[in-house]
């Protein structure tokens, strides 16, 4: 029963991340088609500056919490991708760094570099979890040992990559709306058009990926056992709708709110599919690391909910009350400070 | 080299430059705080110029605290596989209690206190950074508990081939993890208040903004009196828990080769010969001396290096070093501060003392670096102390992986060390901003 709550709580805490580091992460990945002036640099920067840390936070967690309730998930998975893992780490250090430097080093070669920096460092970590998440969905090669038989090529098959443009052009999405929200004016504008034309494209890969989902992984199958839970997929696609209907409609705070429920509809759609598996092998589905072989003990379950039921609504007061009072129209005023 | 050993290295390496910017968090969030707090009950504008001005670098360093603190975590789980899976009951549980009690808390109100100068009054400001050093502190909590239990593993059953949680209050409460915390913290309170001192050292000596400089300069000086105090009397109290928990990091520390039965010298001058299991200098003994170090009594028995098997034994040298470095530096510092001390009256005048000051900004740097080598190398050849060996803790992946992510790690770091160190230097030197006419 522990281990059932902990696999949703890993899902929904991969969810959240994915949800609030993502719309940073695909805002500066899709910089270079929003921005035409430095003041349109310096808006988008200040749109994701008070967030992106707290936001990054949350990978913290659902690393940590992968650690703490399935310790052998946590070693296979992160020994298993580790290249790209590393590759991971490395972007999200670069994009750090440069939020940091490009502020304070006045050149215009050293912002251009920077800038550079963080449309890299915020496009690879969308490309690259939306392939782990996609390779896992699909099932990874291991052995009776838990041990990864393959490398970062492995990683790179057609579903994988599916996954990562998947990925990407969610976080795309959801980054023009974010900047929707903080903007007036031409910038805004030219969000709301961006997150219309990347629209028609996100339905179009969406539709493809989820007939792949169907053709390489045993989610359908699972799904097949208890076609109750297929009506999970409603909300996704409701939201997917909804958010199209509200770049229309001009309402930016709903439509990116329709946007964090579609991705994180979606990736729990897929977290659900794997149950009660967390990594499933593609060798041998007795080989697969389950809630069952990778949970701690149930002290350790025990504690470690105790601590999530207080401190996660506490997390999310703050972080809600945060973006309430800093999440508002970013003027001239703001960017002269 | 094999993935062992290029793991270790790895994990080293990160952890040190991780370590550039953990200390000087810790302690200059707390002195940071107190000049806010002093700002919001006075309302004098010098307060608010330091606040901001010292704020501005504790702001640079953090990031670079953040970013490769994530290396950290995942490190675990890439390079050492079976540890993660064998401890992660206990280990695990204490990294994400940090993430879930501490980290969040951190980032958040430190945005809040960086971008909410005009959106709340002083007091709310000023509350924010307390926020932010009390979660940093609570963080490092977290943290050293899970080392702690490393050194010393308590409240555990080995149960279904892991080591899994038998009893969380022995876990939370680990004498030996409170020992290394304090220790730790109090050695952050250095780093932080020669920091402080060494670039108020800098300006004074150019009669730049003196009044600003001496008082930045006054709250170092007493920050560090105190903590260089408490940092060698707590450093003491935790050797002798060491002495007893685990002898033969002790034994290393000293390089004491033979049992000795009946109260063992320290000697001032000393070197370790590690091929002969001798020491190549030993001069100036003092008889019993480290028996009553170590155990309080002259002729206490201290067990030799020669006990335990080679395979058993800590890297003596690397051990006998740091230690030897790390007391050294901890003797400096209060000697430092009473100088200081004796000239505070008139700091501009004196310098020499200003010039050594801006010189020993890197000494507590170097002084933590080699408390953790004495706690990490003079563990080895466990992970685990008593439990896991470091060789049966790595991940089961090709070599070349690691071998890439060890050059990259490396090449990456060494410019971000550049460019902090670059930016760190340019804020430190451009000084406060100028007064309000």
């Amino acid at each position: 029963m522990l281990e059932s709550i902990w696999f949703l709580l890993w899902g929904l805490l991969w969810a959240i991340y994915f949800m609030l580091d993502g719309y940073d992460l695909g805002l500066g990945a899709m910089m270079p088609f929003l921005a035409k002036s430095e003041k349109d640099r310096q808006t988008i920067y200040k749109s994701m500056g008070p967030f992106w840390d707290g936001n990054e936070v949350w990978l913290i967690t659902a690393g940590g919490v992968t650690f703490a309730a399935f310790p052998k998930a946590y070693a296979v998975m992160f020994s298993g991708l580790y290249t790209a893992l590393m590759l991971l780490l490395i972007a999200l250090i670069i994009r750090g760094v440069a939020f940091e430097f490009r502020g304070l080093v006045e050149s215009d070669w050293s912002r251009k570099f920077w800038d550079k920096a963080t449309v890299v460092g915020s496009f690879l970590p969308a490309l690259l979890l939306g392939v782990a998440f996609a390779n896992i969905f699909m099932g990874l090669p291991l052995d009776e040992n838990g041990v990864f038989q393959g490398n970062i090529f492995t990683l790179l098959n057609p579903y994988g990559l599916g996954g990562g443009i998947l990925f990407v052009l969610l976080f795309a999405q959801h980054g023009c709306l974010w900047l929707a929200v903080r903007t007036t004016g031409e910038l805004n504008e030219r969000a709301g058009n961006l997150a219309t034309v990347l629209w028609p494209v996100l339905v179009a890969v969406y539709v493809a990926f989820l007939a792949l989902t169907g053709v390489y992984t045993q989610l359908l199958g699972n799904y097949l056992a208890y076609p109750a839970l297929l009506l999970i997929l409603v909300i996704p696609v409701f939201a997917i709708v909804k958010v199209r209907v509200l770049i229309t409609e001009r309402k930016w705070w709903k439509a990116w709110i329709c946007s964090s429920a579609l991705i994180v509809s979606t990736t729990m759609f897929g977290v659900i599919g794997l149950f009660p598996a967390l990594l499933p092998s593609s060798i041998n589905p007795a080989y697969s690391i389950t809630i069952h072989n990778a949970a701690s003990s149930q002290l350790t379950l025990k504690i470690m909910l105790t601590v999530a039921l207080i401190m996660v609504p506490i997390v999310i007061a703050y972080q809600f009350w945060m973006h309430k009072v800093f999440a508002t129209k970013i003027t001239d005023e703001d960017l002269g400070y | 080299m094999d993935v062992l050993m290029l793991s270790r290295l790895q994990f080293a390496m990160a952890t040190m430059f991780h370590f550039i910017f953990v200390p000087l968090t810790l302690g200059l969030s707390v002195m940071v705080a107190v000049m806010e707090t002093m700002y919001a009950s006075t309302g004098k504008e010098i307060y608010l110029r330091m606040t901001k001005f010292w704020g501005k670098l504790f702001v640079i360093n953090f990031v670079l605290g953040i970013v490769t603190g994530i290396t950290l975590e995942f490190q675990f789980g890439t390079n050492w596989s079976r540890y993660s899976e064998y401890v992660g009951d206990i280990f695990g549980s204490l990294l994400a209690i940090e993430a879930t009690v501490a980290f969040f808390m951190e980032s958040t109100f430190l945005a809040a206190w960086i971008f909410g100068w005009k959106k709340f009054s002083p007091k709310v400001h000023a509350m924010f950074i307390w926020i932010v050093a009390i979660s940093s502190n609570i963080s490092a909590v977290w943290i050293i508990l899970a080392n702690g239990w490393m050194q010393n593993p308590v409240g555990y059953v080995i149960r279904n081939g892991r080591a899994e949680l038998d009893d969380f209050t022995a876990v939370i409460s680990n004498s030996f993890a409170w020992g290394q915390f304090f220790h730790n913290g109090f050695a952050a309170f250095m780093v932080a208040s020669f920091f402080v001192m060494g670039i108020s050292a800098y300006h004074l000596l150019r009669k730049n903004e003196v009044e600003f400089f001496t008082k930045s300069f006054k709250m170092g000086l007493v920050t560090a009196f105190i903590f260089s105090i408490a940092v060698a009397a707590q450093g003491h109290s935790h050797a002798q828990t060491v002495a007893v928990k685990q002898p033969e990091k002790l034994a290393a520390m000293e390089a004491l080769w033979d049992t000795a039965e009946n109260g063992a010298p320290m000697y001032l001058l000393q070197m370790p010969d590690e091929k002969n299991e001798t020491n190549s200098v030993e001069f100036l003994g003092i008889p019993g001396g480290l028996s009553f170090l170590a155990f309080n009594s002259f002729d206490a028995p201290v067990k030799g290096l020669k006990e335990w098997p080679k395979e058993d034994r800590p890297p003596v040298t690397i051990t006998f070093l740091a230690f030897r470095l790390m007391v050294g530096l901890g003797t400096l510092f209060p000697l430092l501060c009473i100088w200081g001390w004796l000239k505070r009256k008139n700091l501009t005048e004196n310098k020499l003392y200003l010039k050594v000051m801006l010189l020993a900004i890197p000494l507590p740097y170097i002084a933590t670096w080699a408390g953790w080598a004495v706690a990490e190398v003079g563990r080895q050849p466990w992970i685990v102390y008593g439990i896991m060996k470091t060789s049966d803790a790595v991940s089961p992946i090709v070599t070349s992986q690691v071998a890439f992510s060890f050059i990259a790690l490396t090449s990456l770091y060494t410019l971000l060390g550049a460019a902090e160190l670059f930016l760190l230097a340019k804020f430190a030197r451009k000084g406060p901003e100028p007064e309000k006419a």
